[in-house]
């Protein structure tokens, strides 16, 4: 190989041999480490999503009679049956407070996505952030957030203080992920845009001049500092792929346009608004453009058009029907969301590639912040994964875990992405037992 | 620090007793630490915070600098608030991929914008030689320039020589100047030394062993607080001139500030944060329960509530307090429908002035901010009103009181009961509260506050019953009885809590962090003059300015633990910020 042929100086010679510093680009399909060469037939990369839907389902209607393989889904996950083999159910599994107060409706979505309640101002990152730096260090985007019921809020935290924002609008989504930054890996002809060389020229000829900043500040601003410069350094990769001619990817298609929307308040919004983010998803995995997705199903005031109590008050307000033995009410709408993720899988699932779906290397991890809504139970919460990651998770099982810390659930899914951990969580969040019976 | 070229005299006699002060303490003279330690343990001051620029700080920013008429172009990340404050966030959060992704292409769009035919010759003090080749002297001239606004400093030389090399490259690449030197600028906008405030310090004089904000940081302290905005050209004159440093210099320049334009930008943002304005962003009532609450009316209303308050504290310089019960406040239009009073939009000379000057009488219910739609529809769920809610509200933002978060084991069965009942007012359905001993004792100090504001429905529109049933607002605010809502108004304006928080309030503003426990004789001797001074609100900011003790700073390590160190971060809640439903 001739050592002169660098994508340095073949950058230096597009721009016409003036003293270009560029740092050398990652190249996704040279630095391949998890199975990235798209177009050569290897394996396609794991992804990893989450899910989390607030307020629970009702305890007793949907907890699988049988333990192990073969269950049958009870009533109200009967929705979830054609990904019945695809799936795990896991139960009795608990959120610890370990003494410190519960904030309702908040410390369970910490311990189910942090692992630990925070101290002070301090909280550990979520466990998409770690998944992430294993699988998808180096697409186009880290992860893709979305808030279904309006909002910005996101679960997702990563380190230094940095909180990754969700996505309220499939319109704004698709020009995030589809617009004009976006390289079709199977466009025929590929020039690299000279503005774009530009840009990352001067990118590298500042990157000293920001680091100075880092001599200067103590430990916890250092922490700070550290989640902006990686934070750089996705706009930097950006560019990067602009830069360079993308390997083709035959199931990579462009979606349409999506159309412009309102925020999920409304049930209506968020069925229109979910079967749009889900395509967006689904084009986005296949294309390469991120291998992590958050959704914050959330409830946040969710309701009927007209009705005057949301989803949340009625949890606390509706008198159980005396017949029917559960809320009418809460149970339409915890039908709606399980109905309203279903519809996402099946999203995911319809996109084809090669002899299996986008869903088929997926691992969707499904969370909710309490065991019963009502009285805001901490113990025997529902929890599921959903997809084998491409044959990293097995699947088709109903896992009890009776007393266990719900961490042993993200310990695993982080063990079946790659992540190299062998404990997860805090305090008695803890544990450094993963569901064996799920690690293929 | 290669820092030789722009160091003004000032400076270098500044760094030469920084490094004795640091040669005598690195000497490890027990006896000069001693004495040092001590004298400055008397009343230490909090640390010094590092700051990510808040959103409405970065665009006040570019308009101050470049002109109002550039379009950021893109949003930026929604703020942290803690303790009560973005301002407290801002010194805790960094920026995330995506957010980074929206600061690069703001930085780009400025800085084209900047660049452009129209506006170039407004912000560039030369000429290039020719416009495709790279003017060396052209682009150092304009980047020291627009570098001192946004470092809120002057560049060092290093600084600098790195921004003329980008513009170099740039210009190279693209071939044209103006092009190279806009990607040089959005380079400047998205360096952390831009969009994260540091704070540098020395050693402070008046209290040996202790420190103070350098002149520039000073300067920076200094315009956030009044400005909402980096220091402009004066005052970072008068900071390299070391005026800052003297009593007189300082007055002078905050005389200057108190009386531009843009302290009404500063006490707006102070406001906006303080009482939480940015939930207006996600505000949405029920078309089908509230059709006269249009996106508009939600932000006239929001509006409506910063101009009452700045006629107050800013226009007329009254009694703070007066913002709970002022009957004097201003009308558009379509917020004319949801008051149910007539406004036709005119103005002066036939020029249409969506604006209105309006009094409510004497007699009318409506009367301060309380009773107004921008409270009431802000802390209400989308489909009805909350007594609990607005309560809560009234606490935590106005008398800086923390509610506790309610107990994990309610049993809510008799509140089940309740609603089974059917429909009645609030204040039949919220008496459960009382009944059940684990609720009584937070609700006792939120629903009582929210039931005086009953008349005021989920989108803030006046109703004299509720379901049928007439509503009875009278009510108790710490041992103050009163009948309806202007009672409560009253009581809460001559609260000692409500001036109390005030003063709290914009101190933590102001250090990006509560007051630290030195710092706390100085906060009680704010409170009193204020009060002394009538609670001026422009009065007590001026003493805040000239005060020593907002220029102190200890260094992060030498402090023992942060202040806010035990204070909760607000994650956000995904259910229970305060225009979302709460249980009841």
């Amino acid at each position: 190989m001739n050592p002169r042929l660098t994508r340095r100086s073949m950058l230096r010679g597009m721009l016409g041999g003036t003293a270009v510093s560029v740092a050398l680009p990652f190249l996704d399909c040279f630095l391949n480490e998890q199975g990235t060469a798209l177009a050569s037939g290897a394996p396609l990369p794991p992804v990893f999503g989450s899910w989390f839907q607030n307020l629970s389902l009702n305890p007793g209607r949907w907890k699988p009679e049988r333990v192990g393989a073969g269950f049958q889904n009870n009533v109200e996950l009967k929705v979830l049956d054609p990904f019945r083999e695809r799936m795990n159910v896991i139960s009795g599994a608990k959120y610890f407070l370990d003494g410190r107060p519960l904030e309702t409706h908040v410390s369970g979505v910490q311990i189910a996505t942090m692992g630990s309640l925070p101290f002070g101002t301090t909280s550990d990152p979520s466990l998409d952030t770690f998944i992430a730096e294993v699988i998808g260090p180096r697409t186009r985007f880290r992860s893709v957030d979305i808030a279904l019921s309006g909002g910005r809020q996101s679960l997702s935290r990563g380190k230094g203080g940095v909180i990754n924002p969700s996505e309220p609008s499939p319109a704004a989504l698709y020009a995030r992920l589809f617009g004009a930054d976006f390289r079709d890996p199977n466009a025929a002809n590929f020039t690299p845009d000279a503005h774009d060389m530009a840009r990352r020229s001067v990118l590298s000829a500042l990157t000293d001049e920001r680091r100075q900043i880092m001599t200067r500040v103590g430990a916890a601003d250092r922490a700070r500092l550290d989640a902006y410069f990686t934070s750089v350094r996705q706009v930097e990769q950006q560019l990067d792929i602009a830069l360079t001619a993308p390997a083709p990817i035959e199931s990579c298609r462009k979606p349409e346009l999506a159309p412009q929307d309102e925020p999920g308040k409304t049930v209506g919004a968020v069925e229109k608004n979910n079967k749009l983010f889900a395509q967006l998803m689904a084009h986005a995995i296949a294309c390469d453009q991120t291998r992590v997705f958050n959704v914050n199903f959330g409830t946040q005031g969710l309701r009927t058009p007209g009705g005057v109590r949301d989803w949340h008050s009625l949890t606390h307000e509706e008198p159980i029907d005396p017949l029917l033995g559960y809320q009418k009410d809460v149970t339409w709408f915890i039908n709606f969301a399980t109905g309203t993720f279903a519809q996402f899988l099946q999203e995911l699932d319809s996109y084809r590639e090669g002899d299996g779906s986008v869903l088929d290397r997926a691992v969707v991890l499904w969370q909710t912040d309490h065991g019963y809504a009502r009285t805001h139970t901490m113990d025997d919460l529902p929890i599921l994964t959903i997809g084998g990651g491409a044959g990293r998770l097995k699947t088709g099982r109903h896992v009890v875990a009776t007393g266990d810390p719900t961490s042993r659930v993200g310990l695993t899914v982080q063990q079946a992405m790659g992540v190299s951990i062998n404990s997860w969580g805090r305090l008695s969040n803890k544990t450094s037992k993963p569901l064996t019976e799920l690690l293929a | 620090m290669n820092a030789k070229p722009m160091n003004s005299p000032p400076r270098r006699q500044r760094f030469r007793k920084w490094m004795f002060a640091l040669l005598l303490m690195g000497m490890g003279s027990a006896l000069a630490c001693v004495v040092l330690k001590s004298r400055h343990a008397e009343n230490p001051p909090g640390p010094s915070v590092t700051r990510l620029l808040t959103a409405d700080q970065y665009r006040n920013i570019v308009a101050d600098v470049f002109g109002d008429d550039i379009d950021l172009g893109g949003r930026l990340e929604p703020d942290l608030r803690a303790d009560g404050l973005l301002a407290v966030g801002a010194a805790q959060v960094s920026i995330a991929p995506a957010g980074m992704e929206q600061y690069d292409a703001m930085a780009r769009a400025v800085a084209n914008q900047i660049l452009d035919a129209n506006h170039r010759d407004g912000v560039m003090p030369c000429h290039p030689a020719g416009s495709a080749a790279f003017d060396e002297l052209c682009a150092r001239i304009f980047l020291t320039k627009v570098g001192r606004l946004l470092y809120r400093r002057p560049l060092t030389a290093v600084e600098l020589q790195a921004y003329v090399k980008a513009a170099k490259i740039g210009t190279e690449a693209s071939a044209d100047f103006y092009d190279g030197v806009a990607l040089s600028v959005a380079g400047m906008l998205s360096s952390p030394k831009f969009l994260f405030r540091e704070e540098t310090l020395e050693p402070d004089p008046d209290h040996r062993g202790g420190y103070r904000l350098d002149a520039y940081s000073k300067a920076s302290q200094l315009s956030f607080f009044l400005w909402n905005s980096a220091p402009d050209g004066m005052l970072l004159d008068a900071a390299g001139a070391g005026a800052l440093n003297s009593r007189q210099g300082l007055a002078r320049q905050v005389d200057r500030m108190m009386a531009s334009p843009r302290l009404e930008q500063g006490m707006r943002a102070f406001f906006v944060d303080d009482f939480r304005f940015d939930e207006f962003e996600t505000l949405a009532k029920d078309a089908m329960l509230f059709p006269k609450f249009s996106a508009s009316v939600s932000g006239e209303a929001r509006e409506q509530t910063l101009r009452t308050i700045l006629d107050v504290v800013l226009t007329r310089d009254a009694d703070y307090r007066e913002i709970f019960t002022t009957k004097k406040t201003f009308m558009t239009p379509e917020l004319g429908s949801i008051y149910q009073v007539p406004i036709f939009a005119a103005g002066p000379n036939g020029a249409p002035d969506e604006w209105q000057p309006y009094e409510f009488a004497a007699t009318d219910p409506r009367g301060g901010i309380l009773t107004q739609v921008a409270f009431t529809a802000l802390h209400s769920p989308a489909g009805r009103s909350s007594p609990t809610i607005r309560g809560k509200a009234l606490r935590e933002i106005m008398l800086c009181q923390t509610v506790p978060s309610p107990p994990g084991d309610v049993d809510f069965s008799k509140f089940e009961l309740a609603s089974a009942r059917g429909d009645s007012t609030a204040r039949v359905r919220l008496s459960v509260h009382a009944s059940v001993p684990t609720c009584a004792g937070c609700h006792k100090i939120m629903d009582p506050l929210g039931l005086s504001l009953e008349h005021f429905d989920g989108a803030g529109e006046f109703r004299s019953a509720d379901h049928g049933a007439p509503i009875d607002a009278s009510g108790t605010l710490d041992n103050v009885s009163y009948s309806d809502s202007s009672g409560l108004a009253h009581a809460v304006a001559e609260n000692p809590a409500t001036s109390s928080c005030l003063v709290d309030r914009l101190t933590a503003g102001a250090f990006g962090r509560p007051t630290s426990s030195g710092e706390r004789l100085w906060v009680k001797q704010l409170k009193q003059s204020f009060a002394s001074d009538g609670y001026r609100m422009k009065k007590l900011m001026q003493n805040i300015a000239y005060s020593e003790a907002l220029y102190r700073a200890s260094t992060p390590t030498e402090s023992s633990g942060r202040s806010g160190a035990f204070a909760t971060i607000a994650i956000p809640d995904p259910l229970l910020t305060s225009n979302q439903e709460l249980p009841k």
